[in-house]
């Protein structure tokens, strides 16, 4: 059997198998494979999976077909031919530039391609930091006025909704500063709208991730991590923390949901309005709340049993708020 | 400056003199006045701590004093080295005094000794890490006990996250050494023709003080254990209870045991080649060593001071990770993966290098395009230092400078694709031989090509939203780690021990542990990669009662491949213990230098230096030339002994 003769088999049975699989995938799977469509953000994730995909199944297949080709065709059980050795089998140039040179242009069209799906798409649902680079048009129109309390949101406006995420051990809670500021255990989102998340925690780090929205963005303490998406459809999605938290860290998710505009508007004055009462309480809508011994903001000790000492042995005449 | 004149019974009385240290019997320094040493220098650590700092330093909820666990966790670790001698030479030289010289000693204890001899530190390492590995493995068992039922637990939820941290930790700590300490330190002297480490008492000590650091960070347990993972995240750490200790100074103590290992191996492949060992002839597998070694010398210092700082904030009321206090939580986590990253291909390398030494064996071919594959090990090492922010895509740090992390993290898929180049070049119309060791080794390009590619999905940042932080991730650092590096280490011992040991594993038990390692290996860790896709985090007790079918089917695997590490271990006793057949000279019929010398291996490796003539992969060539010139002509270079005390400082 001469070389070419293994090359051939070899090419013939990958590109078929290949092509088999990426339109078995793309059209049977793809459409399926989370986190789903309903935000901008997680069909273009879904959208670069699948493209990652079609790429990754000829590379597996390759490899494998030739492991198995190897296995089957070049046991010494079968006793074909005794390999030769020599510099011929030592080193192949045409063979090597070539791995070289494939392997190299299929990494920088991914790193290429998934730069320009980052930034098309204002950072892909995920963190961006406190002073993202490359925000939705309005956003930080609306962020800025959201923090001098100016901020206002109405349906069919096109507006970007800020809503901020506190993470503690162990729950989320959010606030909507375009609505007083109130502060909810719920996540209800308007659809069809860009909704800018403002991460936070009040003590360790968490991460607080929107599953089917696409969204995942690290809570730190005092800092704002800001994440984008676009609602697309109404239905109820997971949150679950993605970053260790301590013990309860398995149990720290809750449901939100997307609905139409009016049902949001509705449900968002009827909820300033019903914690009109407890929202004068919380502080001052900011990016970052500082917990210290007084639990103004937060607070770590605000019953003073979680700590084994005294908290007036510790903090003195300074109690912390009841 | 002049040296102090020998003692009277300094080298010539000495070689007739056995010192007290290392006589055998219990009247000398052993693993016994270790764990003596130990135990003083703990109880003295604790009661200093407590006498120092009683009024500030106390850990909330736990009674327990931070400074005096961690003074009694460093002194407990100083008094281990002073039992075991390994501060003998330093304090010797410090006092002025002429150090007594180390003896290797003829008799079994001397695995239980500060010993010089690269070979008996290499077995004593298999034993260790197998150690390790044994201990992690027993956690991962009760990690997927716990996950077989989203709603019934057998464990709470506190207990869960110790075990998992635990598992983490320790498995991570194991494999930074598992190549390294074993196959490194036995094999890379006798791969390049030399008689020693370049430096026999830093190498006892890498191995002295990585058993200390297995001790300190299982010491964790028994202080309620430490609920961050193995990352250790801050502010959580912060926060922890005296587990967090043990986790931060373990992670110093293992990091001084990878410097010092790192540091010797590289001095000793750069300086104490043999004559004609040049860089070209170098085997691929030393190749991986000397890369890992660099990534060991220049990684770890970033953990040994992150854990520093860590401590600080635990013991002195530092703030380098308390964010409250102009500290930064981001701190710890650029730290620890500016190593963490690293340490990946420290866990990686090696593994390329067993295989890369393996195949050209049982092909019957020379190392395809070995030039490649050397600087493909060069390349992973050095691009390994540019990558780590893509464990930060999500947590807001720098989010423009994610495009070029996530450029470097998919450039290094190029060389690490080198490998591939190599094992698929030395297959082609070969005579493939499935002994155990070849079985393991393919094995390793099987797992490792899933592993990789679906670390080009993390790499993605659009892709790494939904996969970050999941059991997407948990199941790609399985498969490269121990779908590459362990199935390596195992193809390493297989094809190895009968040098090392003079005993021939059995092949028929061999190849059970094969097949239910490989199968069970990837029936447990590719469903993950589905349950991570919908939507389970990592490191959690409880998940959506949907995945329970995929979880359970993982665990049962999980299971079943704990088992076969059981017919692993079955396996060394009967062969090595109940039914020993003696291996020859060159079971494997391989060109390889390590296996040109006597078995077993005299203490010196090389009657003469080797001059080595070409490199060991001329396989099915006519007139191939002899690898090495093992000597025998006339001019004989006298015979010393390895552990000769001149030079070794």
């Amino acid at each position: 059997m001469n070389e070419t003769h293994h090359l051939r088999r070899m090419t013939i049975i990958w590109i078929v198998l290949s092509v088999a699989a990426d339109l078995l995938f793309w059209f049977l799977v793809g459409p399926h494979v989370p986190p789903g469509r309903m935000t901008d953000m997680a069909t273009s994730n879904q959208f670069d999976f699948n493209v990652l995909f079609v790429i990754a199944i000829p590379v597996l297949i390759g490899v494998w077909i030739y492991l198995a080709y190897a296995i089957a065709v070049w046991s010494a059980k079968r006793g074909g031919p005794e390999p030769v050795g020599g510099e011929a089998a030592r080193t192949n140039r045409t063979v090597q530039v070539a791995w070289i040179t494939i392997t190299s242009v299929v990494v920088i069209f991914l790193a290429g391609f998934g730069t320009v799906e980052l930034v098309v798409n204002h950072g892909s649902g995920g963190g961006e930091g406190p002073n993202p680079v490359w925000s939705p048009s309005g956003a930080i129109k609306a962020e800025t006025a959201a923090l001098a309390g100016t901020g206002t949101w109405s349906p069919n406006s096109n507006q970007v909704l800020p809503v901020q995420v506190i993470a503690q051990q162990w729950k989320f809670t959010y606030r909507y500063p375009t609505f007083g500021g109130f502060e909810t255990s719920q996540l209800v989102l308007p659809v069809h709208t860009t909704i800018a998340f403002n991460v936070t925690s009040l003590d360790v780090i968490h991460s607080f991730w929107a599953y089917q929205l696409s969204v995942k963005a690290d809570a730190n303490p005092q800092i704002n991590d800001v994440a984008y998406t676009t609602t697309n459809q109404t239905g109820r999605f997971t949150v679950r923390c993605s970053e260790l938290c301590g013990i309860w860290h398995g149990s720290m998710y809750n449901y939100g949901s997307v609905v139409s505009q009016q049902q949001f508007m509705q449900w968002a004055q009827s909820t300033e309005a019903a914690n009109a009462a407890n929202t004068k309480f919380l502080p001052p809508f900011a990016w970052t709340y500082v917990p210290d011994a007084n639990g103004a903001a937060g607070g770590y000790y605000p019953d003073g049993s979680a700590t084994p000492y005294s908290t007036a042995e510790i903090y003195g005449a300074k109690q912390p708020a009841s | 400056m002049t040296e102090r004149p020998l003692a009277t019974t300094g080298e010539a009385s000495t070689t007739s003199r056995t010192p007290w240290t290392q006589r055998p019997g219990w009247m000398s320094q052993h693993l016994g006045t270790a764990i003596i040493g130990g135990v003083l220098g703990y109880l003295f650590g604790h009661w200093l701590g407590n006498a120092i700092s009683s009024n500030y330093a106390y850990i909330v909820n736990s009674g327990q004093n931070a400074t005096a666990d961690a003074l009694a966790l460093i002194f407990g670790v100083v008094g281990w080295l002073l039992g075991i001698g390994a501060l003998n030479y330093p304090l010797a030289k410090l006092a002025g005094r002429q150090p007594e010289k180390e003896v290797e000693l003829d008799h079994w204890s001397k695995y239980f000794r500060y010993s010089t001899n690269h070979k008996t530190v290499g077995l004593q390492y298999v034993v260790g890490v197998l150690l390790f590995m044994f201990t992690g493995g027993l956690l991962a068992m009760a990690i997927r006990t716990e996950l077989l039922n989203p709603t019934t637990h057998y464990f709470s939820a506190d207990t869960y996250i110790k075990i998992v941290s635990e598992h983490g930790t320790i498995m991570m700590m194991m494999a930074t050494s598992i190549v390294v300490g074993p196959l490194g330190n036995y094999l890379v002297p006798l791969m390049i023709g030399s008689r020693r480490m370049a430096f026999p008492r830093i190498e006892a000590f890498s191995f002295w003080i990585f058993v200390a650091g297995y001790m300190v960070i299982f010491s964790a347990l028994p202080y309620g254990g430490f609920p961050t993972g193995w990352t250790g995240y801050a502010p959580l750490q912060t926060q922890a209870g005296p587990g967090m200790v043990s986790y931060l100074f373990g992670f110093a103590v293992i990091g001084m045991g990878m410097m010092a290992a790192g540091f010797n191996i590289a001095v000793t492949i750069i300086n104490y080649r043999a004559p004609g060992m040049t860089w070209s002839r170098l085997p691929i597998f030393v190749w991986s060593i000397l890369a890992t070694a660099a990534l060991l010398t220049l990684a770890t210092p970033t953990l040994f001071a992150a854990g520093l700082f860590g401590l600080l904030d635990k013991t002195a009321q530092t703030a380098f990770y308390v964010t409250e206090h102009g500290g930064s939580s981001y701190l710890w986590e650029n730290l620890f993966w500016f190593f963490g990253h690293p340490e990946v291909y420290i866990m990686a390398l090696p593994g390329f290098g067993i295989v890369g030494e393996i195949l050209p064996v049982f092909t019957r071919k020379p190392l395809f395009a070995y030039k490649v594959g050397a600087a493909g090990m060069i390349g992973v090492s050095l691009l390994s230092f540019f990558v780590w922010q893509h464990h930060l895509f999500q947590s807001g740090i720098n989010p423009d400078m994610r495009p070029l992390f996530m450029l470097t993290t998919e450039l290094i898929s190029i060389p690490t694709g080198f490998i591939y180049l190599v094992g698929m070049g030395t297959l082609y119309k070969a005579k493939i031989r499935f002994e155990i060791p070849m079985l393991f080794a393919m094995a390793l390009y099987f797992n490792f090509l899933i592993g990789g590619v679906t670390g080009v999905f993390l790499s993605d940042v659009p892709v790494n939203v939904t996969v970050h932080g999941g059991f997407f991730v948990l199941s790609h650092f399985h498969y490269t780690i121990m779908g590459g590096l362990l199935f390596a280490f195992m193809a390493g011992l297989y094809y190895w021990l009968p040098k090392m040991t003079g005993r021939m594993m059995n092949k028929k038990i061999g190849l059970w542990h094969f097949w239910t390692m490989f199968i069970f290996f990837n029936l447990t860790f590719f469903p993950m990669f589905i349950i991570g896709l919908l939507g389970q985090p990592r490191r959690v007790f409880t998940y959506a009662k949907n995945l329970q079918g995929l979880n359970d089917f993982s665990s049962v695997s999980a299971f079943l491949l704990g088992f076969s590490f059981l017919i692993f271990f079955f396996n060394l006793v009967w062969s090595l213990y109940i039914n020993p057949q003696k291996a020859p000279a060159n079971p494997w019929e391989s060109l390889g230098l390590e296996w040109q010398t006597a078995n077993p291996v005299p203490p010196y490796n090389f009657e003469r230096i080797p001059v080595i003539l070409t490199d060991p992969y001329h396989y099915s060539e006519a007139s191939a030339p002899a690898v090495a010139d093992l000597g025998g002509g006339d001019e004989l270079i006298p015979a010393v002994s390895s552990h000769d005390g001149s030079g070794v400082a």
